[in-house]
């Protein structure tokens, strides 16, 4: 049974009903640590040697956030930077990460549709996150694929719960499946 | 005076004995007292021999009403009376009016003269306001909508005293002309315009008092700190009131009620309810004691049928009246059984009404003997019934469904937060909360102070923190949390264990004058504890930092590093600080302590230890 840690970043958590309900859904399963960031440091003020620890004790991590000008809210971006030490994350004796597994789960205002070449964000979901796949080459961790809920403004109940079922059944494939069934993208081992 | 500290020692010690027994069996104080009133009374131990000496001491503590009205009207501010208008006139009226015209037939079809009957319908009519408000206050109901209309339907009973006094002399000249001794005060012999003015001069004289007279007075003696004065001037706004409306035969609990609701808006509020809380519960104590007391056995024993029948028939016809008005006021099952069986006895009121129907001269003593043990009979029913109705159906009905408890929070006036001390410390904490829609209670115990931020437009209560009294007052047993913003150690040490010891679930955040009051406090066990001076020292060398030329975001880190590197080392300090031995002076020690302190930060050689967007490392 893999250890799943969930780093979560939302400044207004209270406000957002698709998030609250994502959450809802995996808290309390064993093994599944889930870390409110906007709660944890509201002063941004992050704990380094505390986030890394959990980082050491956990093999699978979650960057679960909303998308805000296509990219994470602003804590996120400060924890990356923060807690992914020159030295310890990656660079000379920075291999504490190494083989960890790591996805982004995001929700966002557009529909799945507009991110597309064709769409009004002309590009992919997945262009997007290209900083994200980077930051985890980087440290030689195992990128993989996101997971998108879109169209949170209009989403129905019935869409809503089919997502948050989804989620559900991702964490629990990625905390107990033998073998880890989805591709990733990792630096190529020597 | 032997006599007196006697029957005091036989009362007080039979409440002793029986009503926490009754508590423990889940019966509520009230049938405690009366059985203790049983039990010492002539028919079982004969502790208090005749029935008269009973009686006399139930007419003296009847004021223990009086009190309680007075306090009720504290609760209870102008605005939310006049929302409850249409309850007291529609539910209160029609209850009154036909559950005395029943009885009056009931009275009628058992051959009693129609003057009799009407007697008996009007004081059957009335519910004791003394055993009804206590239980639903034991029981935590005066919130529900059942407890909202039992006490709807006992303001207009106790309205209703007023003319049913005014009629019963008019039954009486129907039989003996004449017989009309003066039980409406001094104004019996006046013109009635005169009367009509002086009860309506009397009214407005407690209104003008209450708005504009008693803050002042308060104020003033409040001022002096000697808690005796102020209970004392308490004492004398109750009785005063209650004289005056003595005075002008009207009824002493109304007026009270009135002044209590006048002042429910007052500083003085908590206060006056700490104060004279423990004065009503003993006088309505003794109240009931003497009820039981008196009732006359030997009068039920000879024809026993009748007078138990007769009283479960009243007390019938009074709850079947009240379940028709609970049903199309669409009261749920269960609140309408417990509004109607509640109501359903005979107030202490009665014993007045035949007393002075005694005295006119139309009912017989035998008759009103036999009355008055039936209003006896059924005060002593009423919580026995009602705790069957507890044990069995009720328990039945609400099992299903959980919700019908949680309705009191919402609708009850008390906050989940309690401030204590609203100088600048609390009211910058108090304003902050109030812009975010948090209403807290505030107790602060500087008279001036109080009156000039209720000028300002602050609900600040005056009183003493320390006060167990005072904090049941503030609603401590529901409150979630208790501020402390005082600045005195020995005061918040002293909040602080009254807190633990009598409200173990209230969450106690508590402000320390500096880092060995803060010591104190977490040896204490406290969590929360904020050092008045903290936040705002490092904000200023933050500033001047800045000033000085260091980049703003880096001095913010540093001073958020700061902060929390000094409430770690307060918490590894109090643990060496308990290793010091004894004879140690406090002041040696703190010196001790600053020294070890600021050496080690010195060593520390202070800076953030990370290396966050700075690439020195890498180009290494």
């Amino acid at each position: 049974m893999r250890k799943i840690l969930v780093l979560f970043a939302h400044p207004k958590y209270e406000l957002s009903d698709v998030n609250q309900f994502l959450l809802e859904n995996i808290r309390g399963l064993e093994n599944v640590t889930i870390r409110d960031l906007y709660e944890l440091y509201p002063d941004f003020h992050i704990n380094i040697q505390a986030e890394q620890e959990l980082l050491f004790e956990h093999e699978v991590i979650i960057w679960h956030h909303p998308i805000y000008w296509y990219s994470c809210p602003p804590i996120l971006k400060q924890w990356i930077d923060l807690v992914l030490e020159f030295g310890w994350a990656y660079g000379p004796g920075g291999v504490f990460l190494r083989n960890k597994y790591i996805l982004n789960a995001v929700t966002s205002g557009g529909s799945e549709m507009v991110y597309s070449t064709e769409g009004k964000n002309r590009y992919t979901l997945g262009e997007f996150l290209r900083p994200f796949e980077q930051t985890a080459y980087l440290c030689d961790m195992r990128y993989l694929p996101y997971f998108h809920v879109g169209g949170t403004h209009r989403i129905s109940k019935e869409d809503l719960d089919q997502k948050a079922k989804e989620y559900r059944e991702l964490v629990l494939t990625l905390r107990d499946s033998l073998e880890i069934p989805f591709s990733f993208i990792q630096k190529p081992q020597p | 005076m032997n006599g007196f500290l006697l029957n005091a020692i036989i009362y007080i010690v039979a409440a002793i004995v029986c009503v926490p027994i009754a508590k423990k069996l889940g019966m509520g104080s009230v049938l405690g007292y009366l059985i203790a009133g049983i039990l010492i009374g002539p028919y079982v131990f004969g502790f208090i021999q005749d029935g008269q000496s009973g009686q006399d001491i139930m007419h003296t503590t009847e004021f223990g009403v009086v009190m309680m009205l007075f306090l009720i009207g504290l609760e209870l501010e102008p605005k939310n009376l006049w929302k409850m208008k249409s309850l007291i006139l529609k539910v209160g009226l029609t209850q009154v009016l036909v559950t005395t015209a029943l009885i009056f037939g009931l009275a009628i079809g058992l051959n009693y003269s129609w003057q009799i009957g009407l007697t008996m319908g009007m004081a059957m009519a009335l519910s004791s306001t003394a055993i009804v408000l206590q239980s639903l206050k034991e029981k935590n109901q005066l919130d529900s909508s059942s407890g909202k209309m039992s006490f709807g339907v006992l303001l207009m009973q106790d309205i209703a005293v007023i003319p049913i006094l005014a009629a019963l002399p008019l039954l009486a000249s129907e039989i003996t002309h004449g017989a009309t001794e003066a039980h409406g005060g001094i104004l019996e012999n006046q013109p009635g315009w005169i009367q009509t003015l002086l009860i309506f001069g009397a009214i407005g004289l407690v209104v003008v008092l209450g708005r504009f007279g008693f803050g002042p007075l308060l104020n003033w003696v409040s001022k002096t700190k000697l808690r005796e004065l102020f209970t004392a001037s308490a004492l004398l706004i109750v009785v005063g009131i209650a004289f005056l409306m003595g005075m002008v035969g009207l009824s002493p609990a109304l007026g009270t009620f009135l002044a209590g609701v006048i002042l429910a808006n007052s500083p003085y509020k908590h206060a006056l309810e700490s104060d004279l809380e423990p004065f009503k519960g003993l006088l309505l104590g003794i109240f009931f004691m003497a009820v039981g007391a008196t009732i006359n056995f030997d009068l039920i024993t000879s024809n026993p049928a009748f007078i138990i029948l007769f009283t479960l028939g009243v007390m019938s016809i009074k709850a079947a009246v009240l379940s028709v008005i609970g049903y199309i006021k669409k009261l749920s099952l269960s609140e309408n059984l417990a509004f109607s069986f509640g109501l359903a006895q005979v107030s202490e009121f009665s014993f007045v009404i035949y007393a002075f129907a005694l005295q006119l001269g139309f009912l017989a003593a035998e008759v009103s003997d036999t009355l008055m043990a039936i209003t006896a009979l059924s005060m002593t029913f009423t919580p026995i019934l009602g705790l069957i109705l507890d044990k069995t159906i009720l328990t039945k009905l609400n099992s299903g469904k959980k919700n019908s408890g949680r309705e009191q929070d919402s609708i009850s006036e008390k906050h989940d937060l309690i401030l204590v001390g609203f100088s600048h410390f609390g009211s910058t904490l108090g304003r902050f909360l109030r812009a975010n829609g948090v209403e807290s209670t505030v107790l602060d115990f500087d008279p001036d102070r109080v009156d000039f931020l209720r000028k300002m437009g602050f609900k600040v209560f005056y009183g003493d923190a320390t006060r167990v009294d005072m904090l049941h007052a503030a609603g401590a047993e529901n409150a979630k949390i208790l501020i402390s913003a005082l600045n005195s150690e020995e005061t918040n040490r002293k909040l602080i264990e009254v807190c633990r010891e009598n409200f173990p679930n209230l969450q106690l955040m508590i402000r320390a004058k500096n880092r060995y009051d803060a010591y104190e406090f977490l040896e204490m066990g406290i969590e929360n504890i904020y050092r008045e001076h903290l936040d705002t020292s490092i904000r200023m060398g933050e500033d001047a930092l800045k000033k000085l030329g260091f980049r703003s975001y880096t001095v913010h880190r540093l001073a958020a590093q700061f902060k929390k590197y000094d409430e770690d080392a307060l918490k590894v300090l109090v643990q060496y600080k308990n290793n010091q031995n004894e004879y140690i002076s406090k002041i040696k020690k703190q010196i001790e302590q600053q020294e070890s302190m600021i050496s080690g930060e010195l060593s520390r050689k202070f800076s953030l230890n990370d290396h966050a967007w700075d690439s020195e490392q890498m180009k290494s």
